[in-house]
């Protein structure tokens, strides 16, 4: 039965650069000896290492845990030593450090205890939690954690779930050489996504120019007795982005302010899929994934790689050309520049492109916009880049959220077809920046107002307080001594019952817990009050002399012997 | 029915207070470079100068012209316009704070705007009567009003664009408000046709 | 003539003059929203450059018409520009120098614990006890610099906040800034 197509607005069709990198089967990438395990590899909360250095590990240990909900487990890649534990370049365009674990591969590869479970005989809690202490997390590139995205909407019935293997953009092709040669994986883990969501139909959805990917996964389907759908959906790019791919297969658009499941639909990555399926009936974590080598190299081909792997050792399987100037990661509509060679491969990376300038030649200037629209047309979100754009270069940064500039997906469809060369993805990036750094000040701001006035009303009772118990201790010891009374009674009541605005500032101080007595109140008291007083002065300066020592050692020995260690 | 469409559309479009006849320039560039806030400025205008027209109007007919005193007319117009805007800045503060958060710091303003002085006085030298008046008071501050937010949808947009350094900000606003004067010029003799 | 002249505008004086008394008694409001609005920009170090004992002061100053718009340091060229706006005043460059968002640090070698520091950190980003090491909760503090002078023994220090994949954002496309200059 031919199913019912449904198509987005705008799109592009680029070159597809794809036939190349399919020829081989996927390799399997040699253990490098070193590998860089960036903790915070999801989107959402940042694992924390649970491992010490000098730790042996063992293939799949873990070694960052999750946090909290909305975070994944990270895991050795293979067996060996963990050498440190530090910041890292990280896989980002940026080119910023990120704590990450050095693992000195041992060679022996030695799996820790792998405890496959029946998910059919569990309840739906365990086995999300099972999933993000696998460290799933979707493939196709966000990398949000998948077992958050595995609870449906109490209100909204699932109607369809749609895995998406239509891998849209420009020399990738992880995911068709995995449907053409893991079917079987992809099917098997759609159908756990299918057990915990209950959707009603469940929708496979792959690009028309990969036919074989498409007649495999039919196979698949076939093989294993399930009624899942396999669609070939037209070539166009972003038809692989989540929200289009929803929409052509089921003619749902789902609103930004709302969440698919509460449309009834939900979508993975075949890849996603198929390492649900390993976490679950093998017990292997998320360690490794296919990634592409492509571009400017001489033999360019999918491999399942250890995540972890350097950059330089994944292109050395690919021999790099002699003019390939940088890499770029992700696709050349969506991806981003690597910042080095030394930036580890990671749950993200789908693609590693080696560009030359041959291959992806220098954009020409950029031209005045001439508002002609072509950007608008070719919007898979149906905005409007011209006026995002106008508003993001006028820092109107107000504008441009009126504008809806936050259902960006950043394809680059509006770059690509912009006469005037406009690079307005950087725009809309920068824009989005600087309005999360706003978002971010403000939310620190209201978080300090609250600090300090919870402070300041914590000193104003406090100050009561001490007030009081002044006064009842004046009271208590005039009637305990009715001789004294005549003379005490007046000094001592004098600062507790005159709480005077002048000596808020030293009650705050006397507040605290170091000191018995303050100056200024202290006279009233008796005399062990001012005793004290001393010994904590004499302490003080005790210390600054100290400290001054301290100081001076320090000065007199970096001169002479700057190579020892510094003062203690 | 004709005279008051012609009335309106006069004070509207070919007459328009701001444009053509040059008045209230001051709120013209001072408030006009938000969207959000010309909506309230001209809100708050349209309102103020409908209903001072009307107060004027019985002022001059009942007070002024019966004692002979039309040589008060402009003093007594000032201070019975700043008193209606002092008075209904008071009673929207404490009736509807949703309103007052709209106009509330624009009616201030408009207690110096020359306009709201200006239309009074013209109703009595085109002396019209009572509904002529409030009409006219009406279309010339709604042609205000629009005015206004031309002007400030124009300057929003004029804000990202590339405007030479010693044009920014106001300068290039009094090129724009020339320019839309100009346009309005082509409005002349739309309301002759009779 | 005269007299009626002086009579009616006399007569007018009063009718308005009543009518505008009775109205601000009638219809009084309390309140000042004002002193909410510019609190809401100011950036909350509490830090008392300004010379008032935190932002909220500050913010009731300026409402008041008391205090000039430009003697927030931490709000930054920004900040005055924001208030200008919001107030429909002339920005003014800052009264003091910009300075890039600091952190305090306590050197862990030389703090002897006497709590000073504590006692002067208004948002209570310090943590310890008496002759206990202290430490800053780093993300709560907001470089306001109040706990330098207190300590003793001059162990702290304030670190310029660096670029982190955290607060990291795109710069924007160079070609814009080129044309600029």
């Amino acid at each position: 039965m031919p199913h019912k197509l449904f198509r987005f607005n705008g799109g592009v069709k680029p070159a597809t650069h794809k036939t190349d990198s399919v020829r081989a089967p996927i390799g399997r990438a040699p253990m490098p000896e070193r590998l860089v395990v960036p903790l915070h590899q999801n989107i959402g909360g940042k694992p924390q290492p649970c491992v010490a250095l000098g730790d042996r590990v063992l293939k799949g240990q873990v070694i960052g845990t999750a946090d909290h909900w909305v975070s994944a487990a990270v895991h050795a890649p293979t067996s060996g030593t963990v050498r440190a534990i530090e910041p890292q370049l990280a896989t980002h365009p940026s080119g910023l450090p990120t704590l990450s674990v050095v693992i000195e591969a041992d060679g022996k590869d030695e799996w820790i205890e792998r405890r496959p479970v029946d998910y059919a005989s569990m309840a739906p809690e365990s086995v999300r939690e099972l999933l993000r202490d696998a460290g799933l997390v979707g493939l196709g590139g966000a990398v949000f954690p998948s077992h958050a995205k595995l609870s449906a909407s109490k209100k909204t019935p699932m109607e369809e779930l749609v895995i998406n293997g239509a891998e849209c953009e420009p020399f990738i092709t992880c995911d068709d050489m995995l449907m053409r040669e893991r079917g079987e994986e992809i099917v098997r883990g759609a159908g756990i996504f299918r057990d915990l969501l209950e959707p009603k139909r469940v929708l496979i959805g792959i690009e028309d120019n990969k036919p074989e990917a498409i007649a495999a996964m039919r196979e698949a389907v076939a093989a294993a007795g399930e009624s899942f759908e396999v669609i070939a959906v037209p070539t166009r790019y972003p038809a692989g982005g989540a929200k289009q791919l929803i929409s052509v297969l089921t003619g749902k658009e789902v609103p930004s302010s709302k969440r698919s499941t509460d449309m009834g639909v939900q979508c993975f990555n075949v890849a996603t899929a198929s390492s649900a399926y390993r976490a679950l009936t093998f017990g292997e974590p998320l360690i490794s994934r296919i990634v592409t080598l492509a571009g400017n190299v001489e033999q360019p081909r999918n491999w399942e790689v250890p995540l972890g792997m350097t950059i330089r050792d994944f292109i050395a399987l690919g021999t790099p050309r002699a003019d390939t100037n940088r890499y770029l990661m992700g696709g050349p509509m969506m991806g981003f520049e690597l910042p080095g060679l030394d930036a580890p491969l990671i749950k993200a990376s789908n693609c590693i492109i080696a560009a030359s300038p041959k291959l992806f030649p220098p954009p020409p200037p950029e031209m005045p916009c001439i508002r002609c629209g072509s950007c608008a047309r070719a919007c898979p979100h149906e905005l409007q880049p011209f006026e995002l754009y106008w508003f993001s270069r006028a820092a109107n940064f107000g504008k441009a959220q009126e504008y809806h500039l936050f259902d960006c997906i950043e394809c680059g469809c509006c770059a690509f077809v912009c006469p005037s060369h406009i690079p307005l993805v950087q725009y809309f990036r920068y824009a989005k920046g600087e309005i999360w750094g706003r978002e971010r000040d403000k939310k620190a701001a209201e978080s300090a107002r609250a600090r300090f006035e919870f402070r300041n009303e914590r000193d104003e009772r406090e100050k009561a307080e001490k007030a009081e118990r002044l006064a009842r201790a004046a009271a208590a010891k005039a009637a305990d001594n009715p001789l004294a009374s005549a003379t005490a009674a007046p000094t001592a009541a004098s600062p507790a019952a005159t709480p005077a605005p002048a000596a808020a500032v030293t009650a705050a101080a006397a507040a605290a817990p170091t000191s018995p007595a303050v100056p200024g109140e202290a006279p009233a008291a008796t005399g062990e009050a001012s005793e004290a007083e001393r010994a904590r002065k004499a302490m003080i300066a005790a210390a600054v002399e100290r400290a001054r020592a301290q100081r001076e050692a320090a000065a007199a020995a970096r001169p002479h012997d700057a190579a020892t260690s510094p003062e203690q | 029915m004709t005279h008051y469409l012609f009335i309106l559309i006069g004070a509207v479009l070919v007459n328009n207070v701001v444009l053509v006849r040059i008045l209230g320039l001051c709120p013209f560039m001072g408030v006009s470079k938000k969207l959000e806030t010309a909506f309230g400025m001209g809100a708050a205008t349209t309102f103020v100068i409908t209903l001072s027209t009307g107060a004027s109007y019985i002022i001059d007919h009942y007070l002024l012209i019966p004692f002979g005193l039309e040589y008060l007319r402009t003093l007594s117009f000032i201070v019975t316009v700043a008193a209606i805007v002092q008075l209904t800045e008071m009673v929207i503060q404490k009736t509807s704070p949703m309103l007052h958060q709209v106009l509330g710091i624009y009616l201030p303003l408009i207690v110096t705007n020359c306009a709201v002085l200006g239309i009074p006085l013209l109703n009595v030298s085109s002396k019209s009567d009572f509904v002529d008046s409030l009409l006219f008071g009406a279309g010339s501050s709604v042609g205000f009003s629009l005015a206004l937010i031309l002007l400030a949808g124009i300057r929003e947009r004029v804000d990202g664009a590339d405007v030479p350094r010693y044009f920014k900000g106001t300068a290039i606003a009094l090129v724009t408000g020339g320019l839309m004067s100009l346009a309005f010029m082509g409005f002349a003799g739309l309301d002759k046709y009779q | 003539m005269m007299i009626y002249a002086i009579l009616i505008m006399a007569l007018g004086a009063v009718v308005l003059g009543a009518s505008l008394g009775f109205a601000a008694v009638k219809f009084r409001v309390e309140g000042d929203p004002l002193t909410d609005k510019i609190d809401a920009i100011l950036p909350q170090t509490q830090c008392g450059q300004c010379g008032y004992p935190g932002c909220k002061p500050y913010a009731a100053a300026i409402a008041k018409g008391e205090a000039d718009i430009n003697l927030c340091p931490p709000g930054g060229a920004d900040g005055v520009q924001k208030l200008a706006e919001l107030l429909g005043r002339e920005a003014k460059p800052l009264d003091a120098e910009e300075k890039p968002k600091q952190t305090a640090l306590i050197d862990e070698q030389r703090c002897i614990g006497c709590t000073l520091c504590i006692q002067a950190c208004p948002v209570d980003a310090i943590v310890g006890a008496a002759k206990q090491l202290h430490t800053v909760v780093d993300p709560l503090c907001t470089g306001c610099e109040l706990c330098l002078k207190p300590c003793p023994v001059e162990c702290i220090a304030m670190n310029p906040v660096g670029e982190s994949l955290d607060n990291w954002k795109w710069k924007p496309p160079v070609f814009t800034l080129q044309r600029q200059a």
